[in-house]
């Protein structure tokens, strides 16, 4: 797969490498195109379904026009970039955060809750409090996975999962209790000042200032990943975290908590944007399992924050052109989840060679064993 | 309040029969140094598979093809967290997400396009004569369906296979000292292998129980998360059977306080109880920093 072994800590080649990567965006973006359509082919021929119908449908609900593009696979984009960002930062230290759903779930929450409670008298402020009040909450709740892990050593992996269900309920909580809605039928928030919701980028369609944010967040994280010496310091204890303590007198332990603090603030800025930008109001199932798709985003990005815009672009379509397929091909828009899949699965089958070669050969295993630095 | 208290127990021991299983099965499976998110996706495939058995021909079918399903799903796990010595959390979170996608399409796909609930015959609670008559305890431990019962069995297996013989010194060497057991020519893969299928079948048990003796029916998506309870209640368990077993009894006994509040008319948020296991979790694993319980030491490293 081309793209898939960007730079490990190196800064040799740094012109050429800058065009590389952009170019590698679009590359990477392609092929996953390209590979995912042949395995849904193949999924629906298998299934028995009219796969010429179908192919046709997803097409049309995601780049066959204008509107479907913006109001439908680039809305669909924007929080699958954000949190597939998310992902990619952390990956890239080493650091596993699956819980990037749950981080979401707090930043839209914390949104919500803030927007109601004081949205009227905020003014023009409103909107941006209610951005930052996500990204505050996603990192909270990430900060929490940050300190059981650099003070108890409690593994992220493990850590992150079970914060991803307190989070779920705790917003199932809110819609229930004190943010329903004031009839109490239904277990959805009161919808949110109209001055906290994000205008639109594009008139005449639904696509929302809050993709033109993840574009922003993915050119800016590139930039810190590759020119700055935090940017250094995360792809240092990516690589090897005994090397870059005793080596490069890096604190692992406060990188590790940077980056999850900056992972969760990208996801729970994507709670925001959704509840800003899209749905207006909080729900219980606001995420369909972003932060879970986000993983393969980041993975299939190599982990390359440009990478994620191009796959978090056509994972938005395959979403989008899903619903349609469904609609008129019966084909049931879940299909797309296995295609999902079975791309990280072969990504990780092409990138097996031996324990050091490939993006994901880069920190393999290493992780989760040995940085028991707090026990 | 005994009637109530009754209820309360019988369905907390309900709720963490299929928890049991597959956290028990995930037990043997870290304590070789794997660890396997793809429980998740193991547990929706046994629910699959059992749905598929039963429909076709009879419940007994059922649990043998859920059990079935499960190894299928820790099959490919092994495939590439084993064989290809890929990383074990990516590979465990592919295949969630492939299960959740491909059961969600075919069980569409074969019967019908709005997945209108198919139902099938349960299993119903089996009561042990004599023990079942025990005041609260009978009814709470001996008149369950036959999973439970399976638990009773399996647990202690376990625990000897672990604890008290060649093959379970194997593993835990494996889960330990990695290359110690490497040297001392233990072949890592083998063992790896045998009990990532253990946990396959147990973790299919777990979700054919889901379907077979709980809804009777399917829905995309149903394991709801009990793949991700199990692998904290190993982690809550200490990584030891019986510790399991008690954590199961905890995690179900929160579920089951629900219903008791629901049905009381109390108006303590439900959700409370819903997220206490993890909080516990969470606070169990803190407390557990610098003590002599930890995780095995390979956990996640590729053999």
């Amino acid at each position: 797969m081309p793209g898939s072994t960007p730079a490990a800590v190196s800064s040799t080649n740094r012109p050429r490498r800058r065009f590389a990567s952009s170019v590698s965006a679009a590359g990477i973006a392609a092929v996953v195109a390209a590979v995912s359509l042949a395995l849904l082919w193949l999924a629906l021929r298998l299934a028995g379904f009219d796969a010429t119908l179908a192919l046709g449908a997803l097409w049309r609900g995601s780049f066959g026009n204008w509107y479907a593009l913006t109001s439908s696979t680039l809305v669909r984009a924007t929080p699958l970039v954000l949190t597939g960002l998310a992902v990619a930062i952390a990956f890239r230290a080493g650091v596993w955060n699956i819980g990037a759903d749950g981080q979401l779930l707090v930043g839209a929450a914390l949104a919500t809750a803030i927007g109601l409670s004081w949205g009227d008298g905020l003014g023009w402020a409103a909107l941006p409090i209610a951005l930052i009040a996500g990204a505050v909450g996603g990192a909270c709740w990430a900060g929490v996975a940050a300190v059981l892990r650099t003070r108890f050593g409690v593994l992220e992996v493990i850590s992150t999962i079970m914060l991803n269900f307190v989070a779920l309920d705790l917003v199932g909580y809110l819609v229930r209790g004190p943010l329903q809605e004031p009839s109490h039928a239904y277990p959805q928030s009161n919808p949110i000042p109209p001055r906290m919701h994000l205008p639109f980028l594009i008139p005449g369609t639904r696509l929302h200032w809050g993709f033109a944010l993840g574009v922003a967040a993915a050119v800016i994280l590139w930039w810190a990943m590759r020119s700055t010496a935090a940017g250094f310091r995360v792809r240092a204890i990516g690589a090897n975290a005994d090397a870059a303590r005793i080596a490069g007198r890096i604190d692992v332990a406060r990188t590790t908590t940077n980056v999850l603090l900056v992972s969760g603030a990208l996801a729970g800025l994507a709670g925001a944007i959704e509840v800003s930008g899209v749905t207006y109001a909080l729900y219980e199932n606001i995420s369909p399992g972003y932060g879970y798709t986000a993983i393969a985003v980041a993975l299939l990005a190599g982990l390359d924050p440009l990478g994620v815009l191009g796959t978090g672009v056509v994972f938005g379509a395959l979403e989008a052109g899903a619903l349609s397929m469904q609609r008129e091909a019966s084909v049931p828009s879940v299909v797309v989840t296995a295609v999902e899949a079975a791309l990280v699965l072969l990504l990780l089958a092409m990138s097996r060679r031996g324990a050091t070669a490939g993006v994901i050969g880069r920190f393999a295993g290493v992780r989760l064993a040995s940085r028991e630095d707090a026990s | 309040m005994t009637a109530a208290l009754t209820s309360f127990l019988e369905a907390s021991v309900r709720t963490a029969t299929p928890l049991a299983l597959a956290a028990l099965g995930e037990l043997v499976v870290e304590r070789a140094g794997v660890i396997n998110i793809g429980l998740e996706g193991i547990v929706l495939g046994g629910a699959f598979g059992a749905l598929l058995g039963a429909g076709s021909h009879h419940i007994s079918l059922g649990f043998a093809a859920g059990c079935l399903a499960g190894i299928v799903v820790a099959g490919l796990f092994g495939v590439f967290a084993v064989a290809m010595r890929a990383d074990q959390i990516i590979t465990g979170t592919a295949i969630n997400l492939l299960v959740l996608g491909l059961t969600g399409a075919l069980y569409r796909g074969l019967y019908g396009a709005t997945g209108a609930a198919l139902t099938v015959p349960t299993t119903g609670s089996v009561a042990v004569p004599l023990l079942s008559r025990i005041p609260v305890l009978g009814p709470t431990f001996f008149d369950q369906p036959p999973p439970t019962y399976f638990v009773y069995v399996v647990a202690p297996v376990l625990w000897w296979l672990l604890y008290r013989t060649h093959a379970g010194l194997a593993i835990r060497a494996i889960g330990e000292r990695l290359e110690s057991a490497r040297v001392s020519g233990v072949h890592v893969p083998r063992w790896r292998w045998i009990t990532l299928l253990i946990g396959g079948a147990l973790g299919g048990v777990a979700g054919s129980t889901l379907v077979l003796s709980q809804s009777g029916t399917f829905a995309e998506g149903m394991s709801a998360g009990r793949g991700f309870i199990a692998i904290a209640i190993v982690v809550l368990g200490r990584w030891r059977p019986m510790g399991v077993l008690i954590a199961s009894l905890l995690f179900g006994a929160a579920s089951a306080l629900q219903f008791l509040f629901q049905a009381m008319g109390w108006s303590v948020p439900y959700q409370l109880f819903l997220a206490l296991p993890y909080v516990l979790t969470l606070l169990a694993l803190a407390g557990f920093a610098g003590r002599r319980i930890k995780a095995p030491a390979a956990l996640g490293r590729a053999g």
